[in-house]
C-alpha cells in the first residue's frame, strides 16, 4: 500500500501540550503535541465515537494502595469528552482495555519546508514555504 | 498578666475553591478542574441568607468576611481583640470522599496560615480535619500541631456517626497530648436527617435544629466516656446556643441517677463533667434582650468559667458593638473575655505570656 | 474493533427508522431565567435563600460529578450557556444528526425536591410554563414532562391536571429517590392522576432524599458508587411499586424507568416471584406473580446500556427483559450520553431496530 505525504501543520500552530483536529483523505485526526513530540490519533473514540479532540488531556493517575495518589505521565493521556475513557497519546490505547480499545495511530513525523519542497505532498490547507518545519501524517 | 479579650469563634470565609488549589497535589488539582468540582458551601451557612452576615458586614461583591481588609475593618479594629481565633466553615470537611476531604481540609489550613495567620499577629485558627475519618483527621492533627497559633482542632456538629463513639477517639487523644481543645461547631455533614424527625423545611428550622444537635453530641460524648478516657480534654461547643444548656445538664443528671448502671464508667453526674470539660461561646446565646433573664441563665450554669466571649463575626447574631449579652457584671466580663478563654487554649497563654 | 462496525451498520437502519429519544436534559441558559416563569412572590426567596435540598452543599453535588455541567465536554454551546440550554445547538447534535423523531424532555433538579415544599411547587410551576414557552412551542419533536413535587401531592396533582390536557406533556416526572418507598398510598394521587389523564410516570434517577445510597448501609465515598447505585435505588423503587399493589390499584398506570439500568431487571423479577410464592400471604393485594406486573406495567429506558462483556450476553439479556419494554434513551447532553449509532454493541434485526428505537416509547407514552 502507498502512501501519501499530508501537510497537515506547522509547528508553531501545534505547541507543546496542544492539539488539534485534522482532515485527511476524509478522516478526522487529533494531532497532539507532547514536548515537542508529534502524536496523531484517530479522532474518533473507538466506543460511542465521541470527538477525542473535544476531551481534555490529562495525567495518569495511579496508586500503590488505598488511599495512595500519584498522577504520574501528565499530560499523555486524552479522556474522551463523552464516556471518560482514557488513552495514552502515545499508543492510542485504552488505558482500562489495552489490548483490544484502541485509537487507530497515524505516522507522523516534522519535516523542512525545503525537504518538503522535493515532494511529492499534499497541503490542502495553506501554503509550504522552504523555511518554516510542517508536520507530517502519512497516509 | 493583662491581655485584651479574645474573640473565640470569627469566621474568615473560604471565597471560592480555586484558592485552596496551590495547596493541592497535582492529582487533586487535575481532579477539580477535570470533574469541575466546586460550590462546597456548607447548606448550614447559605451565603446569601440573612444571618450568613449581618448587613453592614456584607460586601457588595464578594462573599462576606473573606479578604483580610474586611476582617480588620469590620471585626478587629472594632472589637479589638488581643486573639481572635478563625474558625472555617466550609464543606472540606462535609465531603464524602475521605481522602479529598482530607486534602481540601488540609488546603484550608495552608489556607488559613498564608492568607490571615501570616498577615495578622492578632490571628489565631482551628485545625479543620476531615472528621468522619478519624485517621485522616489525626494526621492532620500531627500536620499542624507544632505551629501553635492553631489553638483547636475543629468539627462540626453534624457528624456521620455520634462523636463520643469510640472511633473518634483518636482524634480526642491527639488533641489531649498536644494541649489543643476540640472545638465543635454548627454545621451539617448531611449524613443524617438535622433533626430527629426528619428534613425540616426550611432554613430556619435548619440552622435552629443545630442546638439540638449539640445536645445529642454533647450526651454522646458524656455517656460514651470521652471525658474518663481523656481527663484533660477540654470541648468549646462553638455557636451552639447557650441557654438549653440548664434544661439539658438537669435531664441528664436526672437520666443518670436512674440509669447509672448501664454506664458504670461515668464516676460523675453529667452536669459535672460538663462544668469540667466543656465550654460555650456566647454568640449565639439565645435570651430575650434583658439583663435579668441572661443572669438568671448564667446563675443557672452553677459555673462562670464555662463561657467564652465570641462576636461570631460576621454571622448576623448582634446588632451594633456589643457583642457579649446585655446584664453582664464587669467581673464577669473580663472572665469571658480573658480568663476563661486563656484558661481553655493552653497555646493562647503561652503566647500572650 | 468489530463490535462497533456492526454497531455502526445497525444504526443506520435505526437512523432510517426515526429515533424516539426518551431521555434529553433541557437546561436554563442561567438560573436566573428561573424568574421569568416563577410566581413573584418567589423571587426574593429565590435571591436569598435558593434551593435548600437534604444534601451538606448549598451549589456543589453531594458526589462531585465526572465532568462540568455533568455533560459532554463537546455539548457546550458555541452561543453561550451551559450544555443543552440552546435549542439550536441541540438540534444540530442531536435531533437533526440522529433523526429523532420524538425527544422527550426530562427535566432535572428545579422544584422536585425542595425542603420548602410550597417553593418547590413554584418552582416545578416555572419549569412547565418555561417548556411549553422555550421548548415544545419550538420544535414540534420535543414532547415535555410535567415536573412535580412528589413530596406534596396536592400540588403535583394540580399541575398535572393543569398540563394533563396538553398532548404534547406526555409523561409526569417523578424522582427515584422519594422520601418513602415510591409505592407508598401518599404517592397514590399522582398515581390516579397519571391514569386519568392517561400520562407515563417517568422515574428519572437523581434527586436528594437525605437516604443514603447504601442501601441500609450509609454513604459511600466515590462518585463512582454513586453512579451505581442509581441502578439500585431503581430496583428499590421497582419494588416497592409492585409490592404496594400500584398496579392492582391503577391496572392502566404505565412507567418509564428512566437511567437506571434494565439488564438488572431478570435478576430481580426472578427474586421477586420467587419470594412470593413463599410470601404472598402478607400481600394478598397482590392477584398476579410479580413478573407479570413488571411485564405489563414498566418499561426501561436503555442508556447507559451496560455491555454485560459480550455483545451474545448484551442480547441474552434484552431476551429476558422482553423485547417490548426497552425504550431508547440518549441522555443528552451528560457526560455518559449513547449514540443510537453505537449503543448496542450486537446487529439488531429490523423488528428489534424498531421496536427500540420507536414503537415501544409509542406505547410507553401513548404516542399517536
Amino acid at each position: 500500500m502507498t502512501t501519501t505525504k499530508h501537510v497537515v501543520a506547522t509547528i508553531e500552530e501545534v505547541p507543546p501540550g496542544q492539539h488539534k483536529k485534522v482532515h485527511v483523505k476524509g478522516r478526522d485526526i487529533a494531532l497532539f503535541n507532547l514536548n515537542g513530540e508529534f502524536y496523531a490519533l484517530g479522532d474518533k473514540c473507538p466506543h460511542e465515537a465521541g470527538s477525542l479532540c473535544t476531551g481534555k488531556v490529562v495525567g495518569l493517575a495511579i496508586s500503590k494502595e488505598p488511599g495512595d495518589y500519584q498522577l504520574v505521565r501528565p499530560g499523555e493521556f486524552v479522556k474522551c469528552p463523552w464516556h471518560g475513557w482514557e488513552f495514552d497519546i502515545r499508543t492510542g490505547q485504552s488505558y482500562c482495555d489495552p489490548q483490544k480499545t484502541r485509537v487507530r495511530m497515524y505516522e507522523s513525523h516534522v519535516e523542512n519546508g525545503d525537504e518538503l519542497a522535493k515532494g511529492p505532498y499534499v497541503a490542502e490547507t495553506f501554503k509550504v514555504s522552504v523555511d518554516q518545519q510542517y508536520v507530517v501524517i502519512e497516509l | 498578666m493583662d491581655v485584651g479579650p479574645v474573640d473565640c469563634d470569627i469566621h474568615p470565609n473560604v471565597p471560592e475553591t480555586h484558592v485552596l488549589m496551590p495547596f493541592l497535589s497535582d492529582y487533586w488539582r487535575e481532579q477539580i478542574t477535570t470533574r469541575a468540582i466546586d460550590g462546597l458551601d456548607l447548606n448550614t451557612y447559605p451565603p446569601k441568607t440573612p444571618l450568613y452576615a449581618r448587613k453592614d458586614w456584607r460586601p457588595e461583591k464578594a462573599k462576606a468576611a473573606s479578604t483580610l481588609e474586611l476582617l480588620r475593618t469590620q471585626a478587629l479594629d472594632r472589637f479589638n481583640p488581643r486573639f481572635a481565633i478563625c474558625n472555617i466553615v466550609y464543606g472540606a470537611q462535609a465531603v464524602f470522599n475521605g481522602d479529598l476531604s482530607a486534602a481540601l481540609c488540609s488546603a484550608v489550613n495552608d489556607w488559613i496560615i498564608q492568607e490571615w495567620l501570616n498577615k495578622d499577629a492578632r490571628l489565631r485558627a482551628s485545625i479543620i480535619v476531615p472528621f468522619n475519618d478519624p485517621e485522616l483527621a489525626v494526621d492532620e492533627i500531627e500536620k499542624r500541631a507544632g505551629d501553635h497559633r492553631f489553638v483547636q482542632v475543629m468539627l462540626l456538629t453534624g457528624s456521620e456517626m455520634p462523636l463520643g463513639r469510640r472511633q473518634f477517639w483518636p482524634i480526642y487523644r491527639a488533641a489531649e497530648r498536644h494541649g489543643l481543645p476540640i472545638g465543635i461547631h454548627a454545621g451539617a455533614t448531611a449524613r443524617h436527617a438535622s433533626t430527629y424527625t426528619g428534613w425540616p423545611s426550611h432554613y430556619i428550622e435548619e440552622y435552629s435544629a443545630q442546638a439540638q444537635s449539640f445536645q445529642g453530641q454533647l450526651l454522646s460524648l458524656i455517656y460514651e466516656g470521652v471525658f474518663v478516657k481523656f481527663p484533660a480534654l477540654k470541648v468549646v461547643l462553638i455557636e451552639s446556643g447557650v441557654t438549653w444548656l440548664p434544661s439539658f445538664t438537669s435531664r441528664a443528671d436526672h437520666t443518670w441517677r436512674a440509669l447509672r448502671a448501664e454506664v458504670p464508667w461515668l464516676d460523675r453526674a453529667p452536669s459535672q463533667f460538663v462544668r469540667d470539660h466543656i465550654r460555650l461561646t456566647t454568640q449565639p446565646f439565645d435570651a430575650p434582650e434583658d439583663g435579668a433573664t441572661v443572669r438568671r441563665i448564667i446563675d443557672l450554669l452553677d459555673s462562670d468559667s464555662m463561657l467564652l466571649f465570641a462576636s461570631d463575626y460576621p454571622h448576623w447574631q448582634f446588632d451594633g458593638d456589643d457583642a457579649l449579652p446585655p446584664g453582664i457584671s464587669d467581673e464577669l466580663a473580663r472572665k469571658i473575655m480573658v480568663d476563661n478563654p486563656l484558661a481553655t487554649y493552653p497555646r493562647l497563654r503561652e503566647l500572650a505570656q | 474493533m468489530n463490535v462497533q462496525v456492526r454497531g455502526a451498520k445497525s444504526a443506520e437502519g435505526a437512523q432510517r427508522l426515526g429515533v424516539i429519544d426518551c431521555d434529553i436534559h433541557p437546561v436554563m441558559r442561567s438560573p436566573g431565567d428561573l424568574k421569568k416563569y416563577l410566581s413573584p412572590k418567589w423571587h426574593d426567596h429565590l435571591d436569598t435563600y435558593g434551593s435548600f435540598h437534604r444534601q451538606p452543599f448549598v451549589q456543589g453535588d453531594i458526589y462531585p460529578r465526572a465532568a462540568p455541567y455533568l455533560s459532554r465536554r463537546d455539548a457546550m454551546p458555541p452561543n453561550g450557556g451551559p450544555p443543552g440550554s440552546d435549542l439550536e445547538f441541540m438540534r444540530a447534535q442531536l435531533l437533526d444528526l440522529h433523526n429523532i423523531e420524538v425527544g422527550v424532555l426530562q427535566v432535572l433538579g428545579g422544584g422536585t425536591h425542595q425542603r420548602n415544599i410550597d417553593y418547590g411547587a413554584a418552582i416545578c410551576s416555572a419549569i412547565n410554563n418555561w417548556q411549553v414557552a422555550e421548548w415544545i412551542s419550538h420544535d414540534e419533536r420535543l414532547r415535555g414532562s410535567i415536573s412535580i413535587t412528589q413530596e406534596y401531592p396536592e400540588a403535583a396533582v394540580a399541575e398535572i391536571r393543569k398540563h394533563g390536557p396538553d398532548k404534547r406533556f406526555v409523561q409526569i416526572g417523578m424522582n427515584q429517590r422519594s422520601l418513602e418507598p415510591a409505592g407508598r398510598r401518599r404517592y397514590w394521587p399522582i398515581y390516579e392522576a397519571a391514569v386519568e389523564f392517561d400520562l407515563s410516570l417517568g422515574i428519572h434517577t437523581g434527586g436528594y432524599n437525605g437516604h443514603a445510597p447504601v442501601p441500609g448501609g450509609g454513604w459511600p465515598s466515590y462518585y463512582a458508587e454513586q453512579h451505581h447505585l442509581i441502578n439500585v435505588c431503581q430496583q428499590n423503587v421497582l419494588s416497592s411499586m409492585v409490592m404496594e399493589g400500584v398496579f392492582e390499584q391503577f391496572p392502566t398506570l404505565r412507567v418509564v424507568l428512566v437511567e437506571g439500568g434494565f439488564t438488572w431487571a431478570p435478576a430481580l423479577t426472578w427474586r421477586l416471584d420467587k419470594l412470593w410464592k413463599k410470601l404472598r400471604s402478607e400481600v394478598p393485594r397482590l392477584t398476579r406473580p410479580p413478573s407479570d406486573y413488571i411485564r405489563q406495567h414498566i418499561w426501561f429506558t436503555t442508556q447507559p446500556v451496560d455491555d454485560m462483556g459480550s455483545p451474545e450476553r448484551l442480547r441474552e439479556i434484552c431476551d429476558l427483559v422482553g423485547w417490548d419494554r426497552l425504550c431508547f434513551s440518549s441522555d443528552y447532553p451528560h457526560w455518559d450520553f449513547d449514540d443510537p449509532r453505537y449503543a448496542f454493541t450486537f446487529r439488531l434485526s429490523e423488528s428489534e431496530k424498531l421496536a427500540i428505537f420507536n414503537r415501544n416509547a409509542r406505547q410507553a407514552y401513548n404516542l399517536q
